[in-house]
């Protein structure tokens, strides 16, 4: 705990949760991802849509699940759905207008990382692999990313590309076979990262409260370019400081205090 | 379950354990070790603690799968030592991603030699898995991704109940379970108990006794793991298990007190829970 009154990891999710409206349709990541999109459904977007690739689908669970399929999820739901059906006619039939995603590395196009960290057939680190995420990633609408900022996760150049963003190519067309607008906003600890329209690189938007631009950069691989005027976020509110203890104190009590902390 | 693996499954065959995130069939998993089967194919599309330990004892040479790992928890050591180090054996890999093995399973399901789908944009996988191909679409041009159908040798699934004709319902996150035991040349389930009569909805997820080889009953066979309307995920031991896991001869000694060491999946549970009890696992 900061002086501030919250921690880095707090200010993180309640910042990612504000950028879900109400209404809108969330394919949502376990951890941090599911984290922030209910923590954005129990404060000011109730009606926020939640589905999970376990094929539950408007998921309103009063403790964040420890895996993508737990009771809770499929108990809360408007419906649950076989795992073909959630991936075939939810997501790359076009009906998410969202994508929330974690990753293990990200680069400035937004390419995620969450496979090895090392080469393919010799990992010095086995990642679990891509799960959802190249077509969620793809598929969505937009594609949100949080995860904590730091060098060793914001490199010049990922290990491997298990879920893409941008990626120049020959064509000049980062995108091609790709539906979705891709990766539109970065959420880290540190502040919001935004993808320029033109460039499609991520371009530092906003700072946390008590963060400096050069803290940002000192934990980005690479240059990173900064929007003409960096913006503060705002600080968090007592209503979304409580839900977000008390989701996690509930999340705590209820898994045998096997969650994670954030 | 003893009668049913023996009788089904054999050294060599490409076998699918299936169970998106619940109802995983730990109990046959179990058997496998106990029978020691080698050489297999592990197909899953969610390698947790049940493919950790299957690999971690040497009895797969290949795993087939989407997302590996211990939900919530973190790393599957034994899983990662295996890819990382090649032990206690090399295994191969086969890498893809949710959405592909789901569509694969159907392709299997379906009578068909291939699966299509938007997949993959951009992705660094298909350079690794020469089993994901670009395919143009014979009507708009389109090009698109297809990936070969899965057909298992032998699916293995644990569901709620079975009435007395063998008739199997799911209930819950019914997952992959369907599609895996559909695309399978044979097809084991455990249940958690049999019944008269299923009651089930007319819509329900249902497996009729004559697409299935064999319906074993083991009572809380999918723990840790949880069969909704039964009981809950044991969290405790998912987490317990990563101190279990990550240390080689730690690992062995437990398997083979526990799972080796006893005579089914009722014996393990007892094993296990008056070592829990007294609080050195």
């Amino acid at each position: 705990m900061s002086e501030a009154g919250y921690t880095p990891a707090e200010i993180m999710t309640i910042a990612a949760a504000r950028k879900l409206k109400n209404g809108t349709v969330c394919f949502v990541g376990i951890g941090l991802p599911s984290a922030a999109a209910n923590l954005a459904r129990i404060t000011h977007a109730p009606e926020l849509v939640l589905i999970y690739e376990s094929g539950t689908i408007g998921a309103k669970p009063d403790v964040l699940p420890l895996s993508i399929g737990d009771g809770e999820l499929a108990e809360t739901a408007d419906t649950v759905v076989s795992v073909p059906e959630i991936f075939r006619y939810w997501l790359q039939g076009g009906r998410v207008d969202i994508g929330f995603l974690g990753a293990a590395q990200i680069d400035k196009f937004g390419n995620i990382n969450t496979t090895v960290i090392g080469s393919y057939e010799k990992p010095k680190v086995r990642l679990p692999g891509a799960g959802g995420a190249p077509e969620i990633a793809t598929a969505a609408k937009e594609v949100a990313i949080i995860l904590k900022q730091s060098k060793r996760a914001f490199v010049e150049k990922l290990d491997f590309v298990t879920s893409s963003g941008y990626y120049p190519n020959a064509s000049g067309n980062g995108r091609p076979g790709s539906r979705g607008r891709g990766p539109t906003t970065v959420i880290t600890d540190l502040g919001v990262m935004r993808s320029d329209p033109a460039t499609r690189e991520l371009v530092l938007t906003a700072v946390h409260p008590g963060t400096t631009i050069e803290q940002v950069r000192d934990a980005t691989g690479w240059q990173l370019k900064t929007a003409p005027h960096v913006e503060t976020t705002s600080q968090p509110n007592e209503r979304e400081l409580s839900a977000l203890r008390d989701l996690h104190a509930r999340t705590a009590a209820a898994h045998g205090n096997a969650a994670t902390a954030e | 379950m003893r009668e049913a693996v023996a009788g089904l499954v054999r050294d060599g065959d490409a076998v699918a354990l299936e169970g998106f995130t619940h109802l995983i069939p730990f109990a046959a998993g179990h058997e496998l070790l106990r029978q020691q089967r080698q050489d297999l194919t592990l197909i899953r599309m969610t390698p947790d603690i049940i493919y950790d330990q299957m690999i971690g004892m040497g009895c797969a040479s290949r795993v087939v799968f989407s997302w590996g790992g211990n939900p919530g928890v973190g790393s599957l050591h034994r899983f990662r030592d295996a890819i990382e180090n090649g032990w206690p054996t090399p295994v191969e890999i086969e890498e893809h991603s949710h959405a592909d093995m789901a569509a694969s399973y159907q392709a299997g399901a379906s009578g068909l030699p291939f699966a299509v789908m938007r997949g993959y944009v951009g992705s660094d996988l298909p350079k690794f898995n020469k089993r994901i191909q670009p395919i143009t679409c014979p009507f708009t041009g389109e090009v698109l991704t297809a990936t070969p159908a899965l057909n298992p040798d032998v699916t293995i699934i644990h569901a709620q109940k079975a009435d007395r004709r063998g008739n199997v319902a799911i209930f819950g996150i019914v997952g992959i379970q369907k599609e895996a035991a559909l695309a399978a040349k044979k097809v084991i389930v455990t249940v958690e108990e049999v019944v008269e009569e299923l009651n089930a909805p007319v819509n329900a997820c249902i497996l009729p006794a004559w697409v299935i080889s064999c319906v074993s009953v083991v009572p809380g066979g999918a723990h840790p793991s949880y069969a909704h309307g039964y009981y809950k995920r044991d969290n405790s031991f998912c987490k317990t298990w990563d101190d279990i896991s990550r240390d080689r001869q730690q690992f062995r000694a437990w398997m083979n007190r526990h799972v080796l060491g006893t005579k089914d999946f009722a014996a393990y549970r007892r094993s296990i829970e008056s070592e829990m009890k007294v609080g050195h696992v």
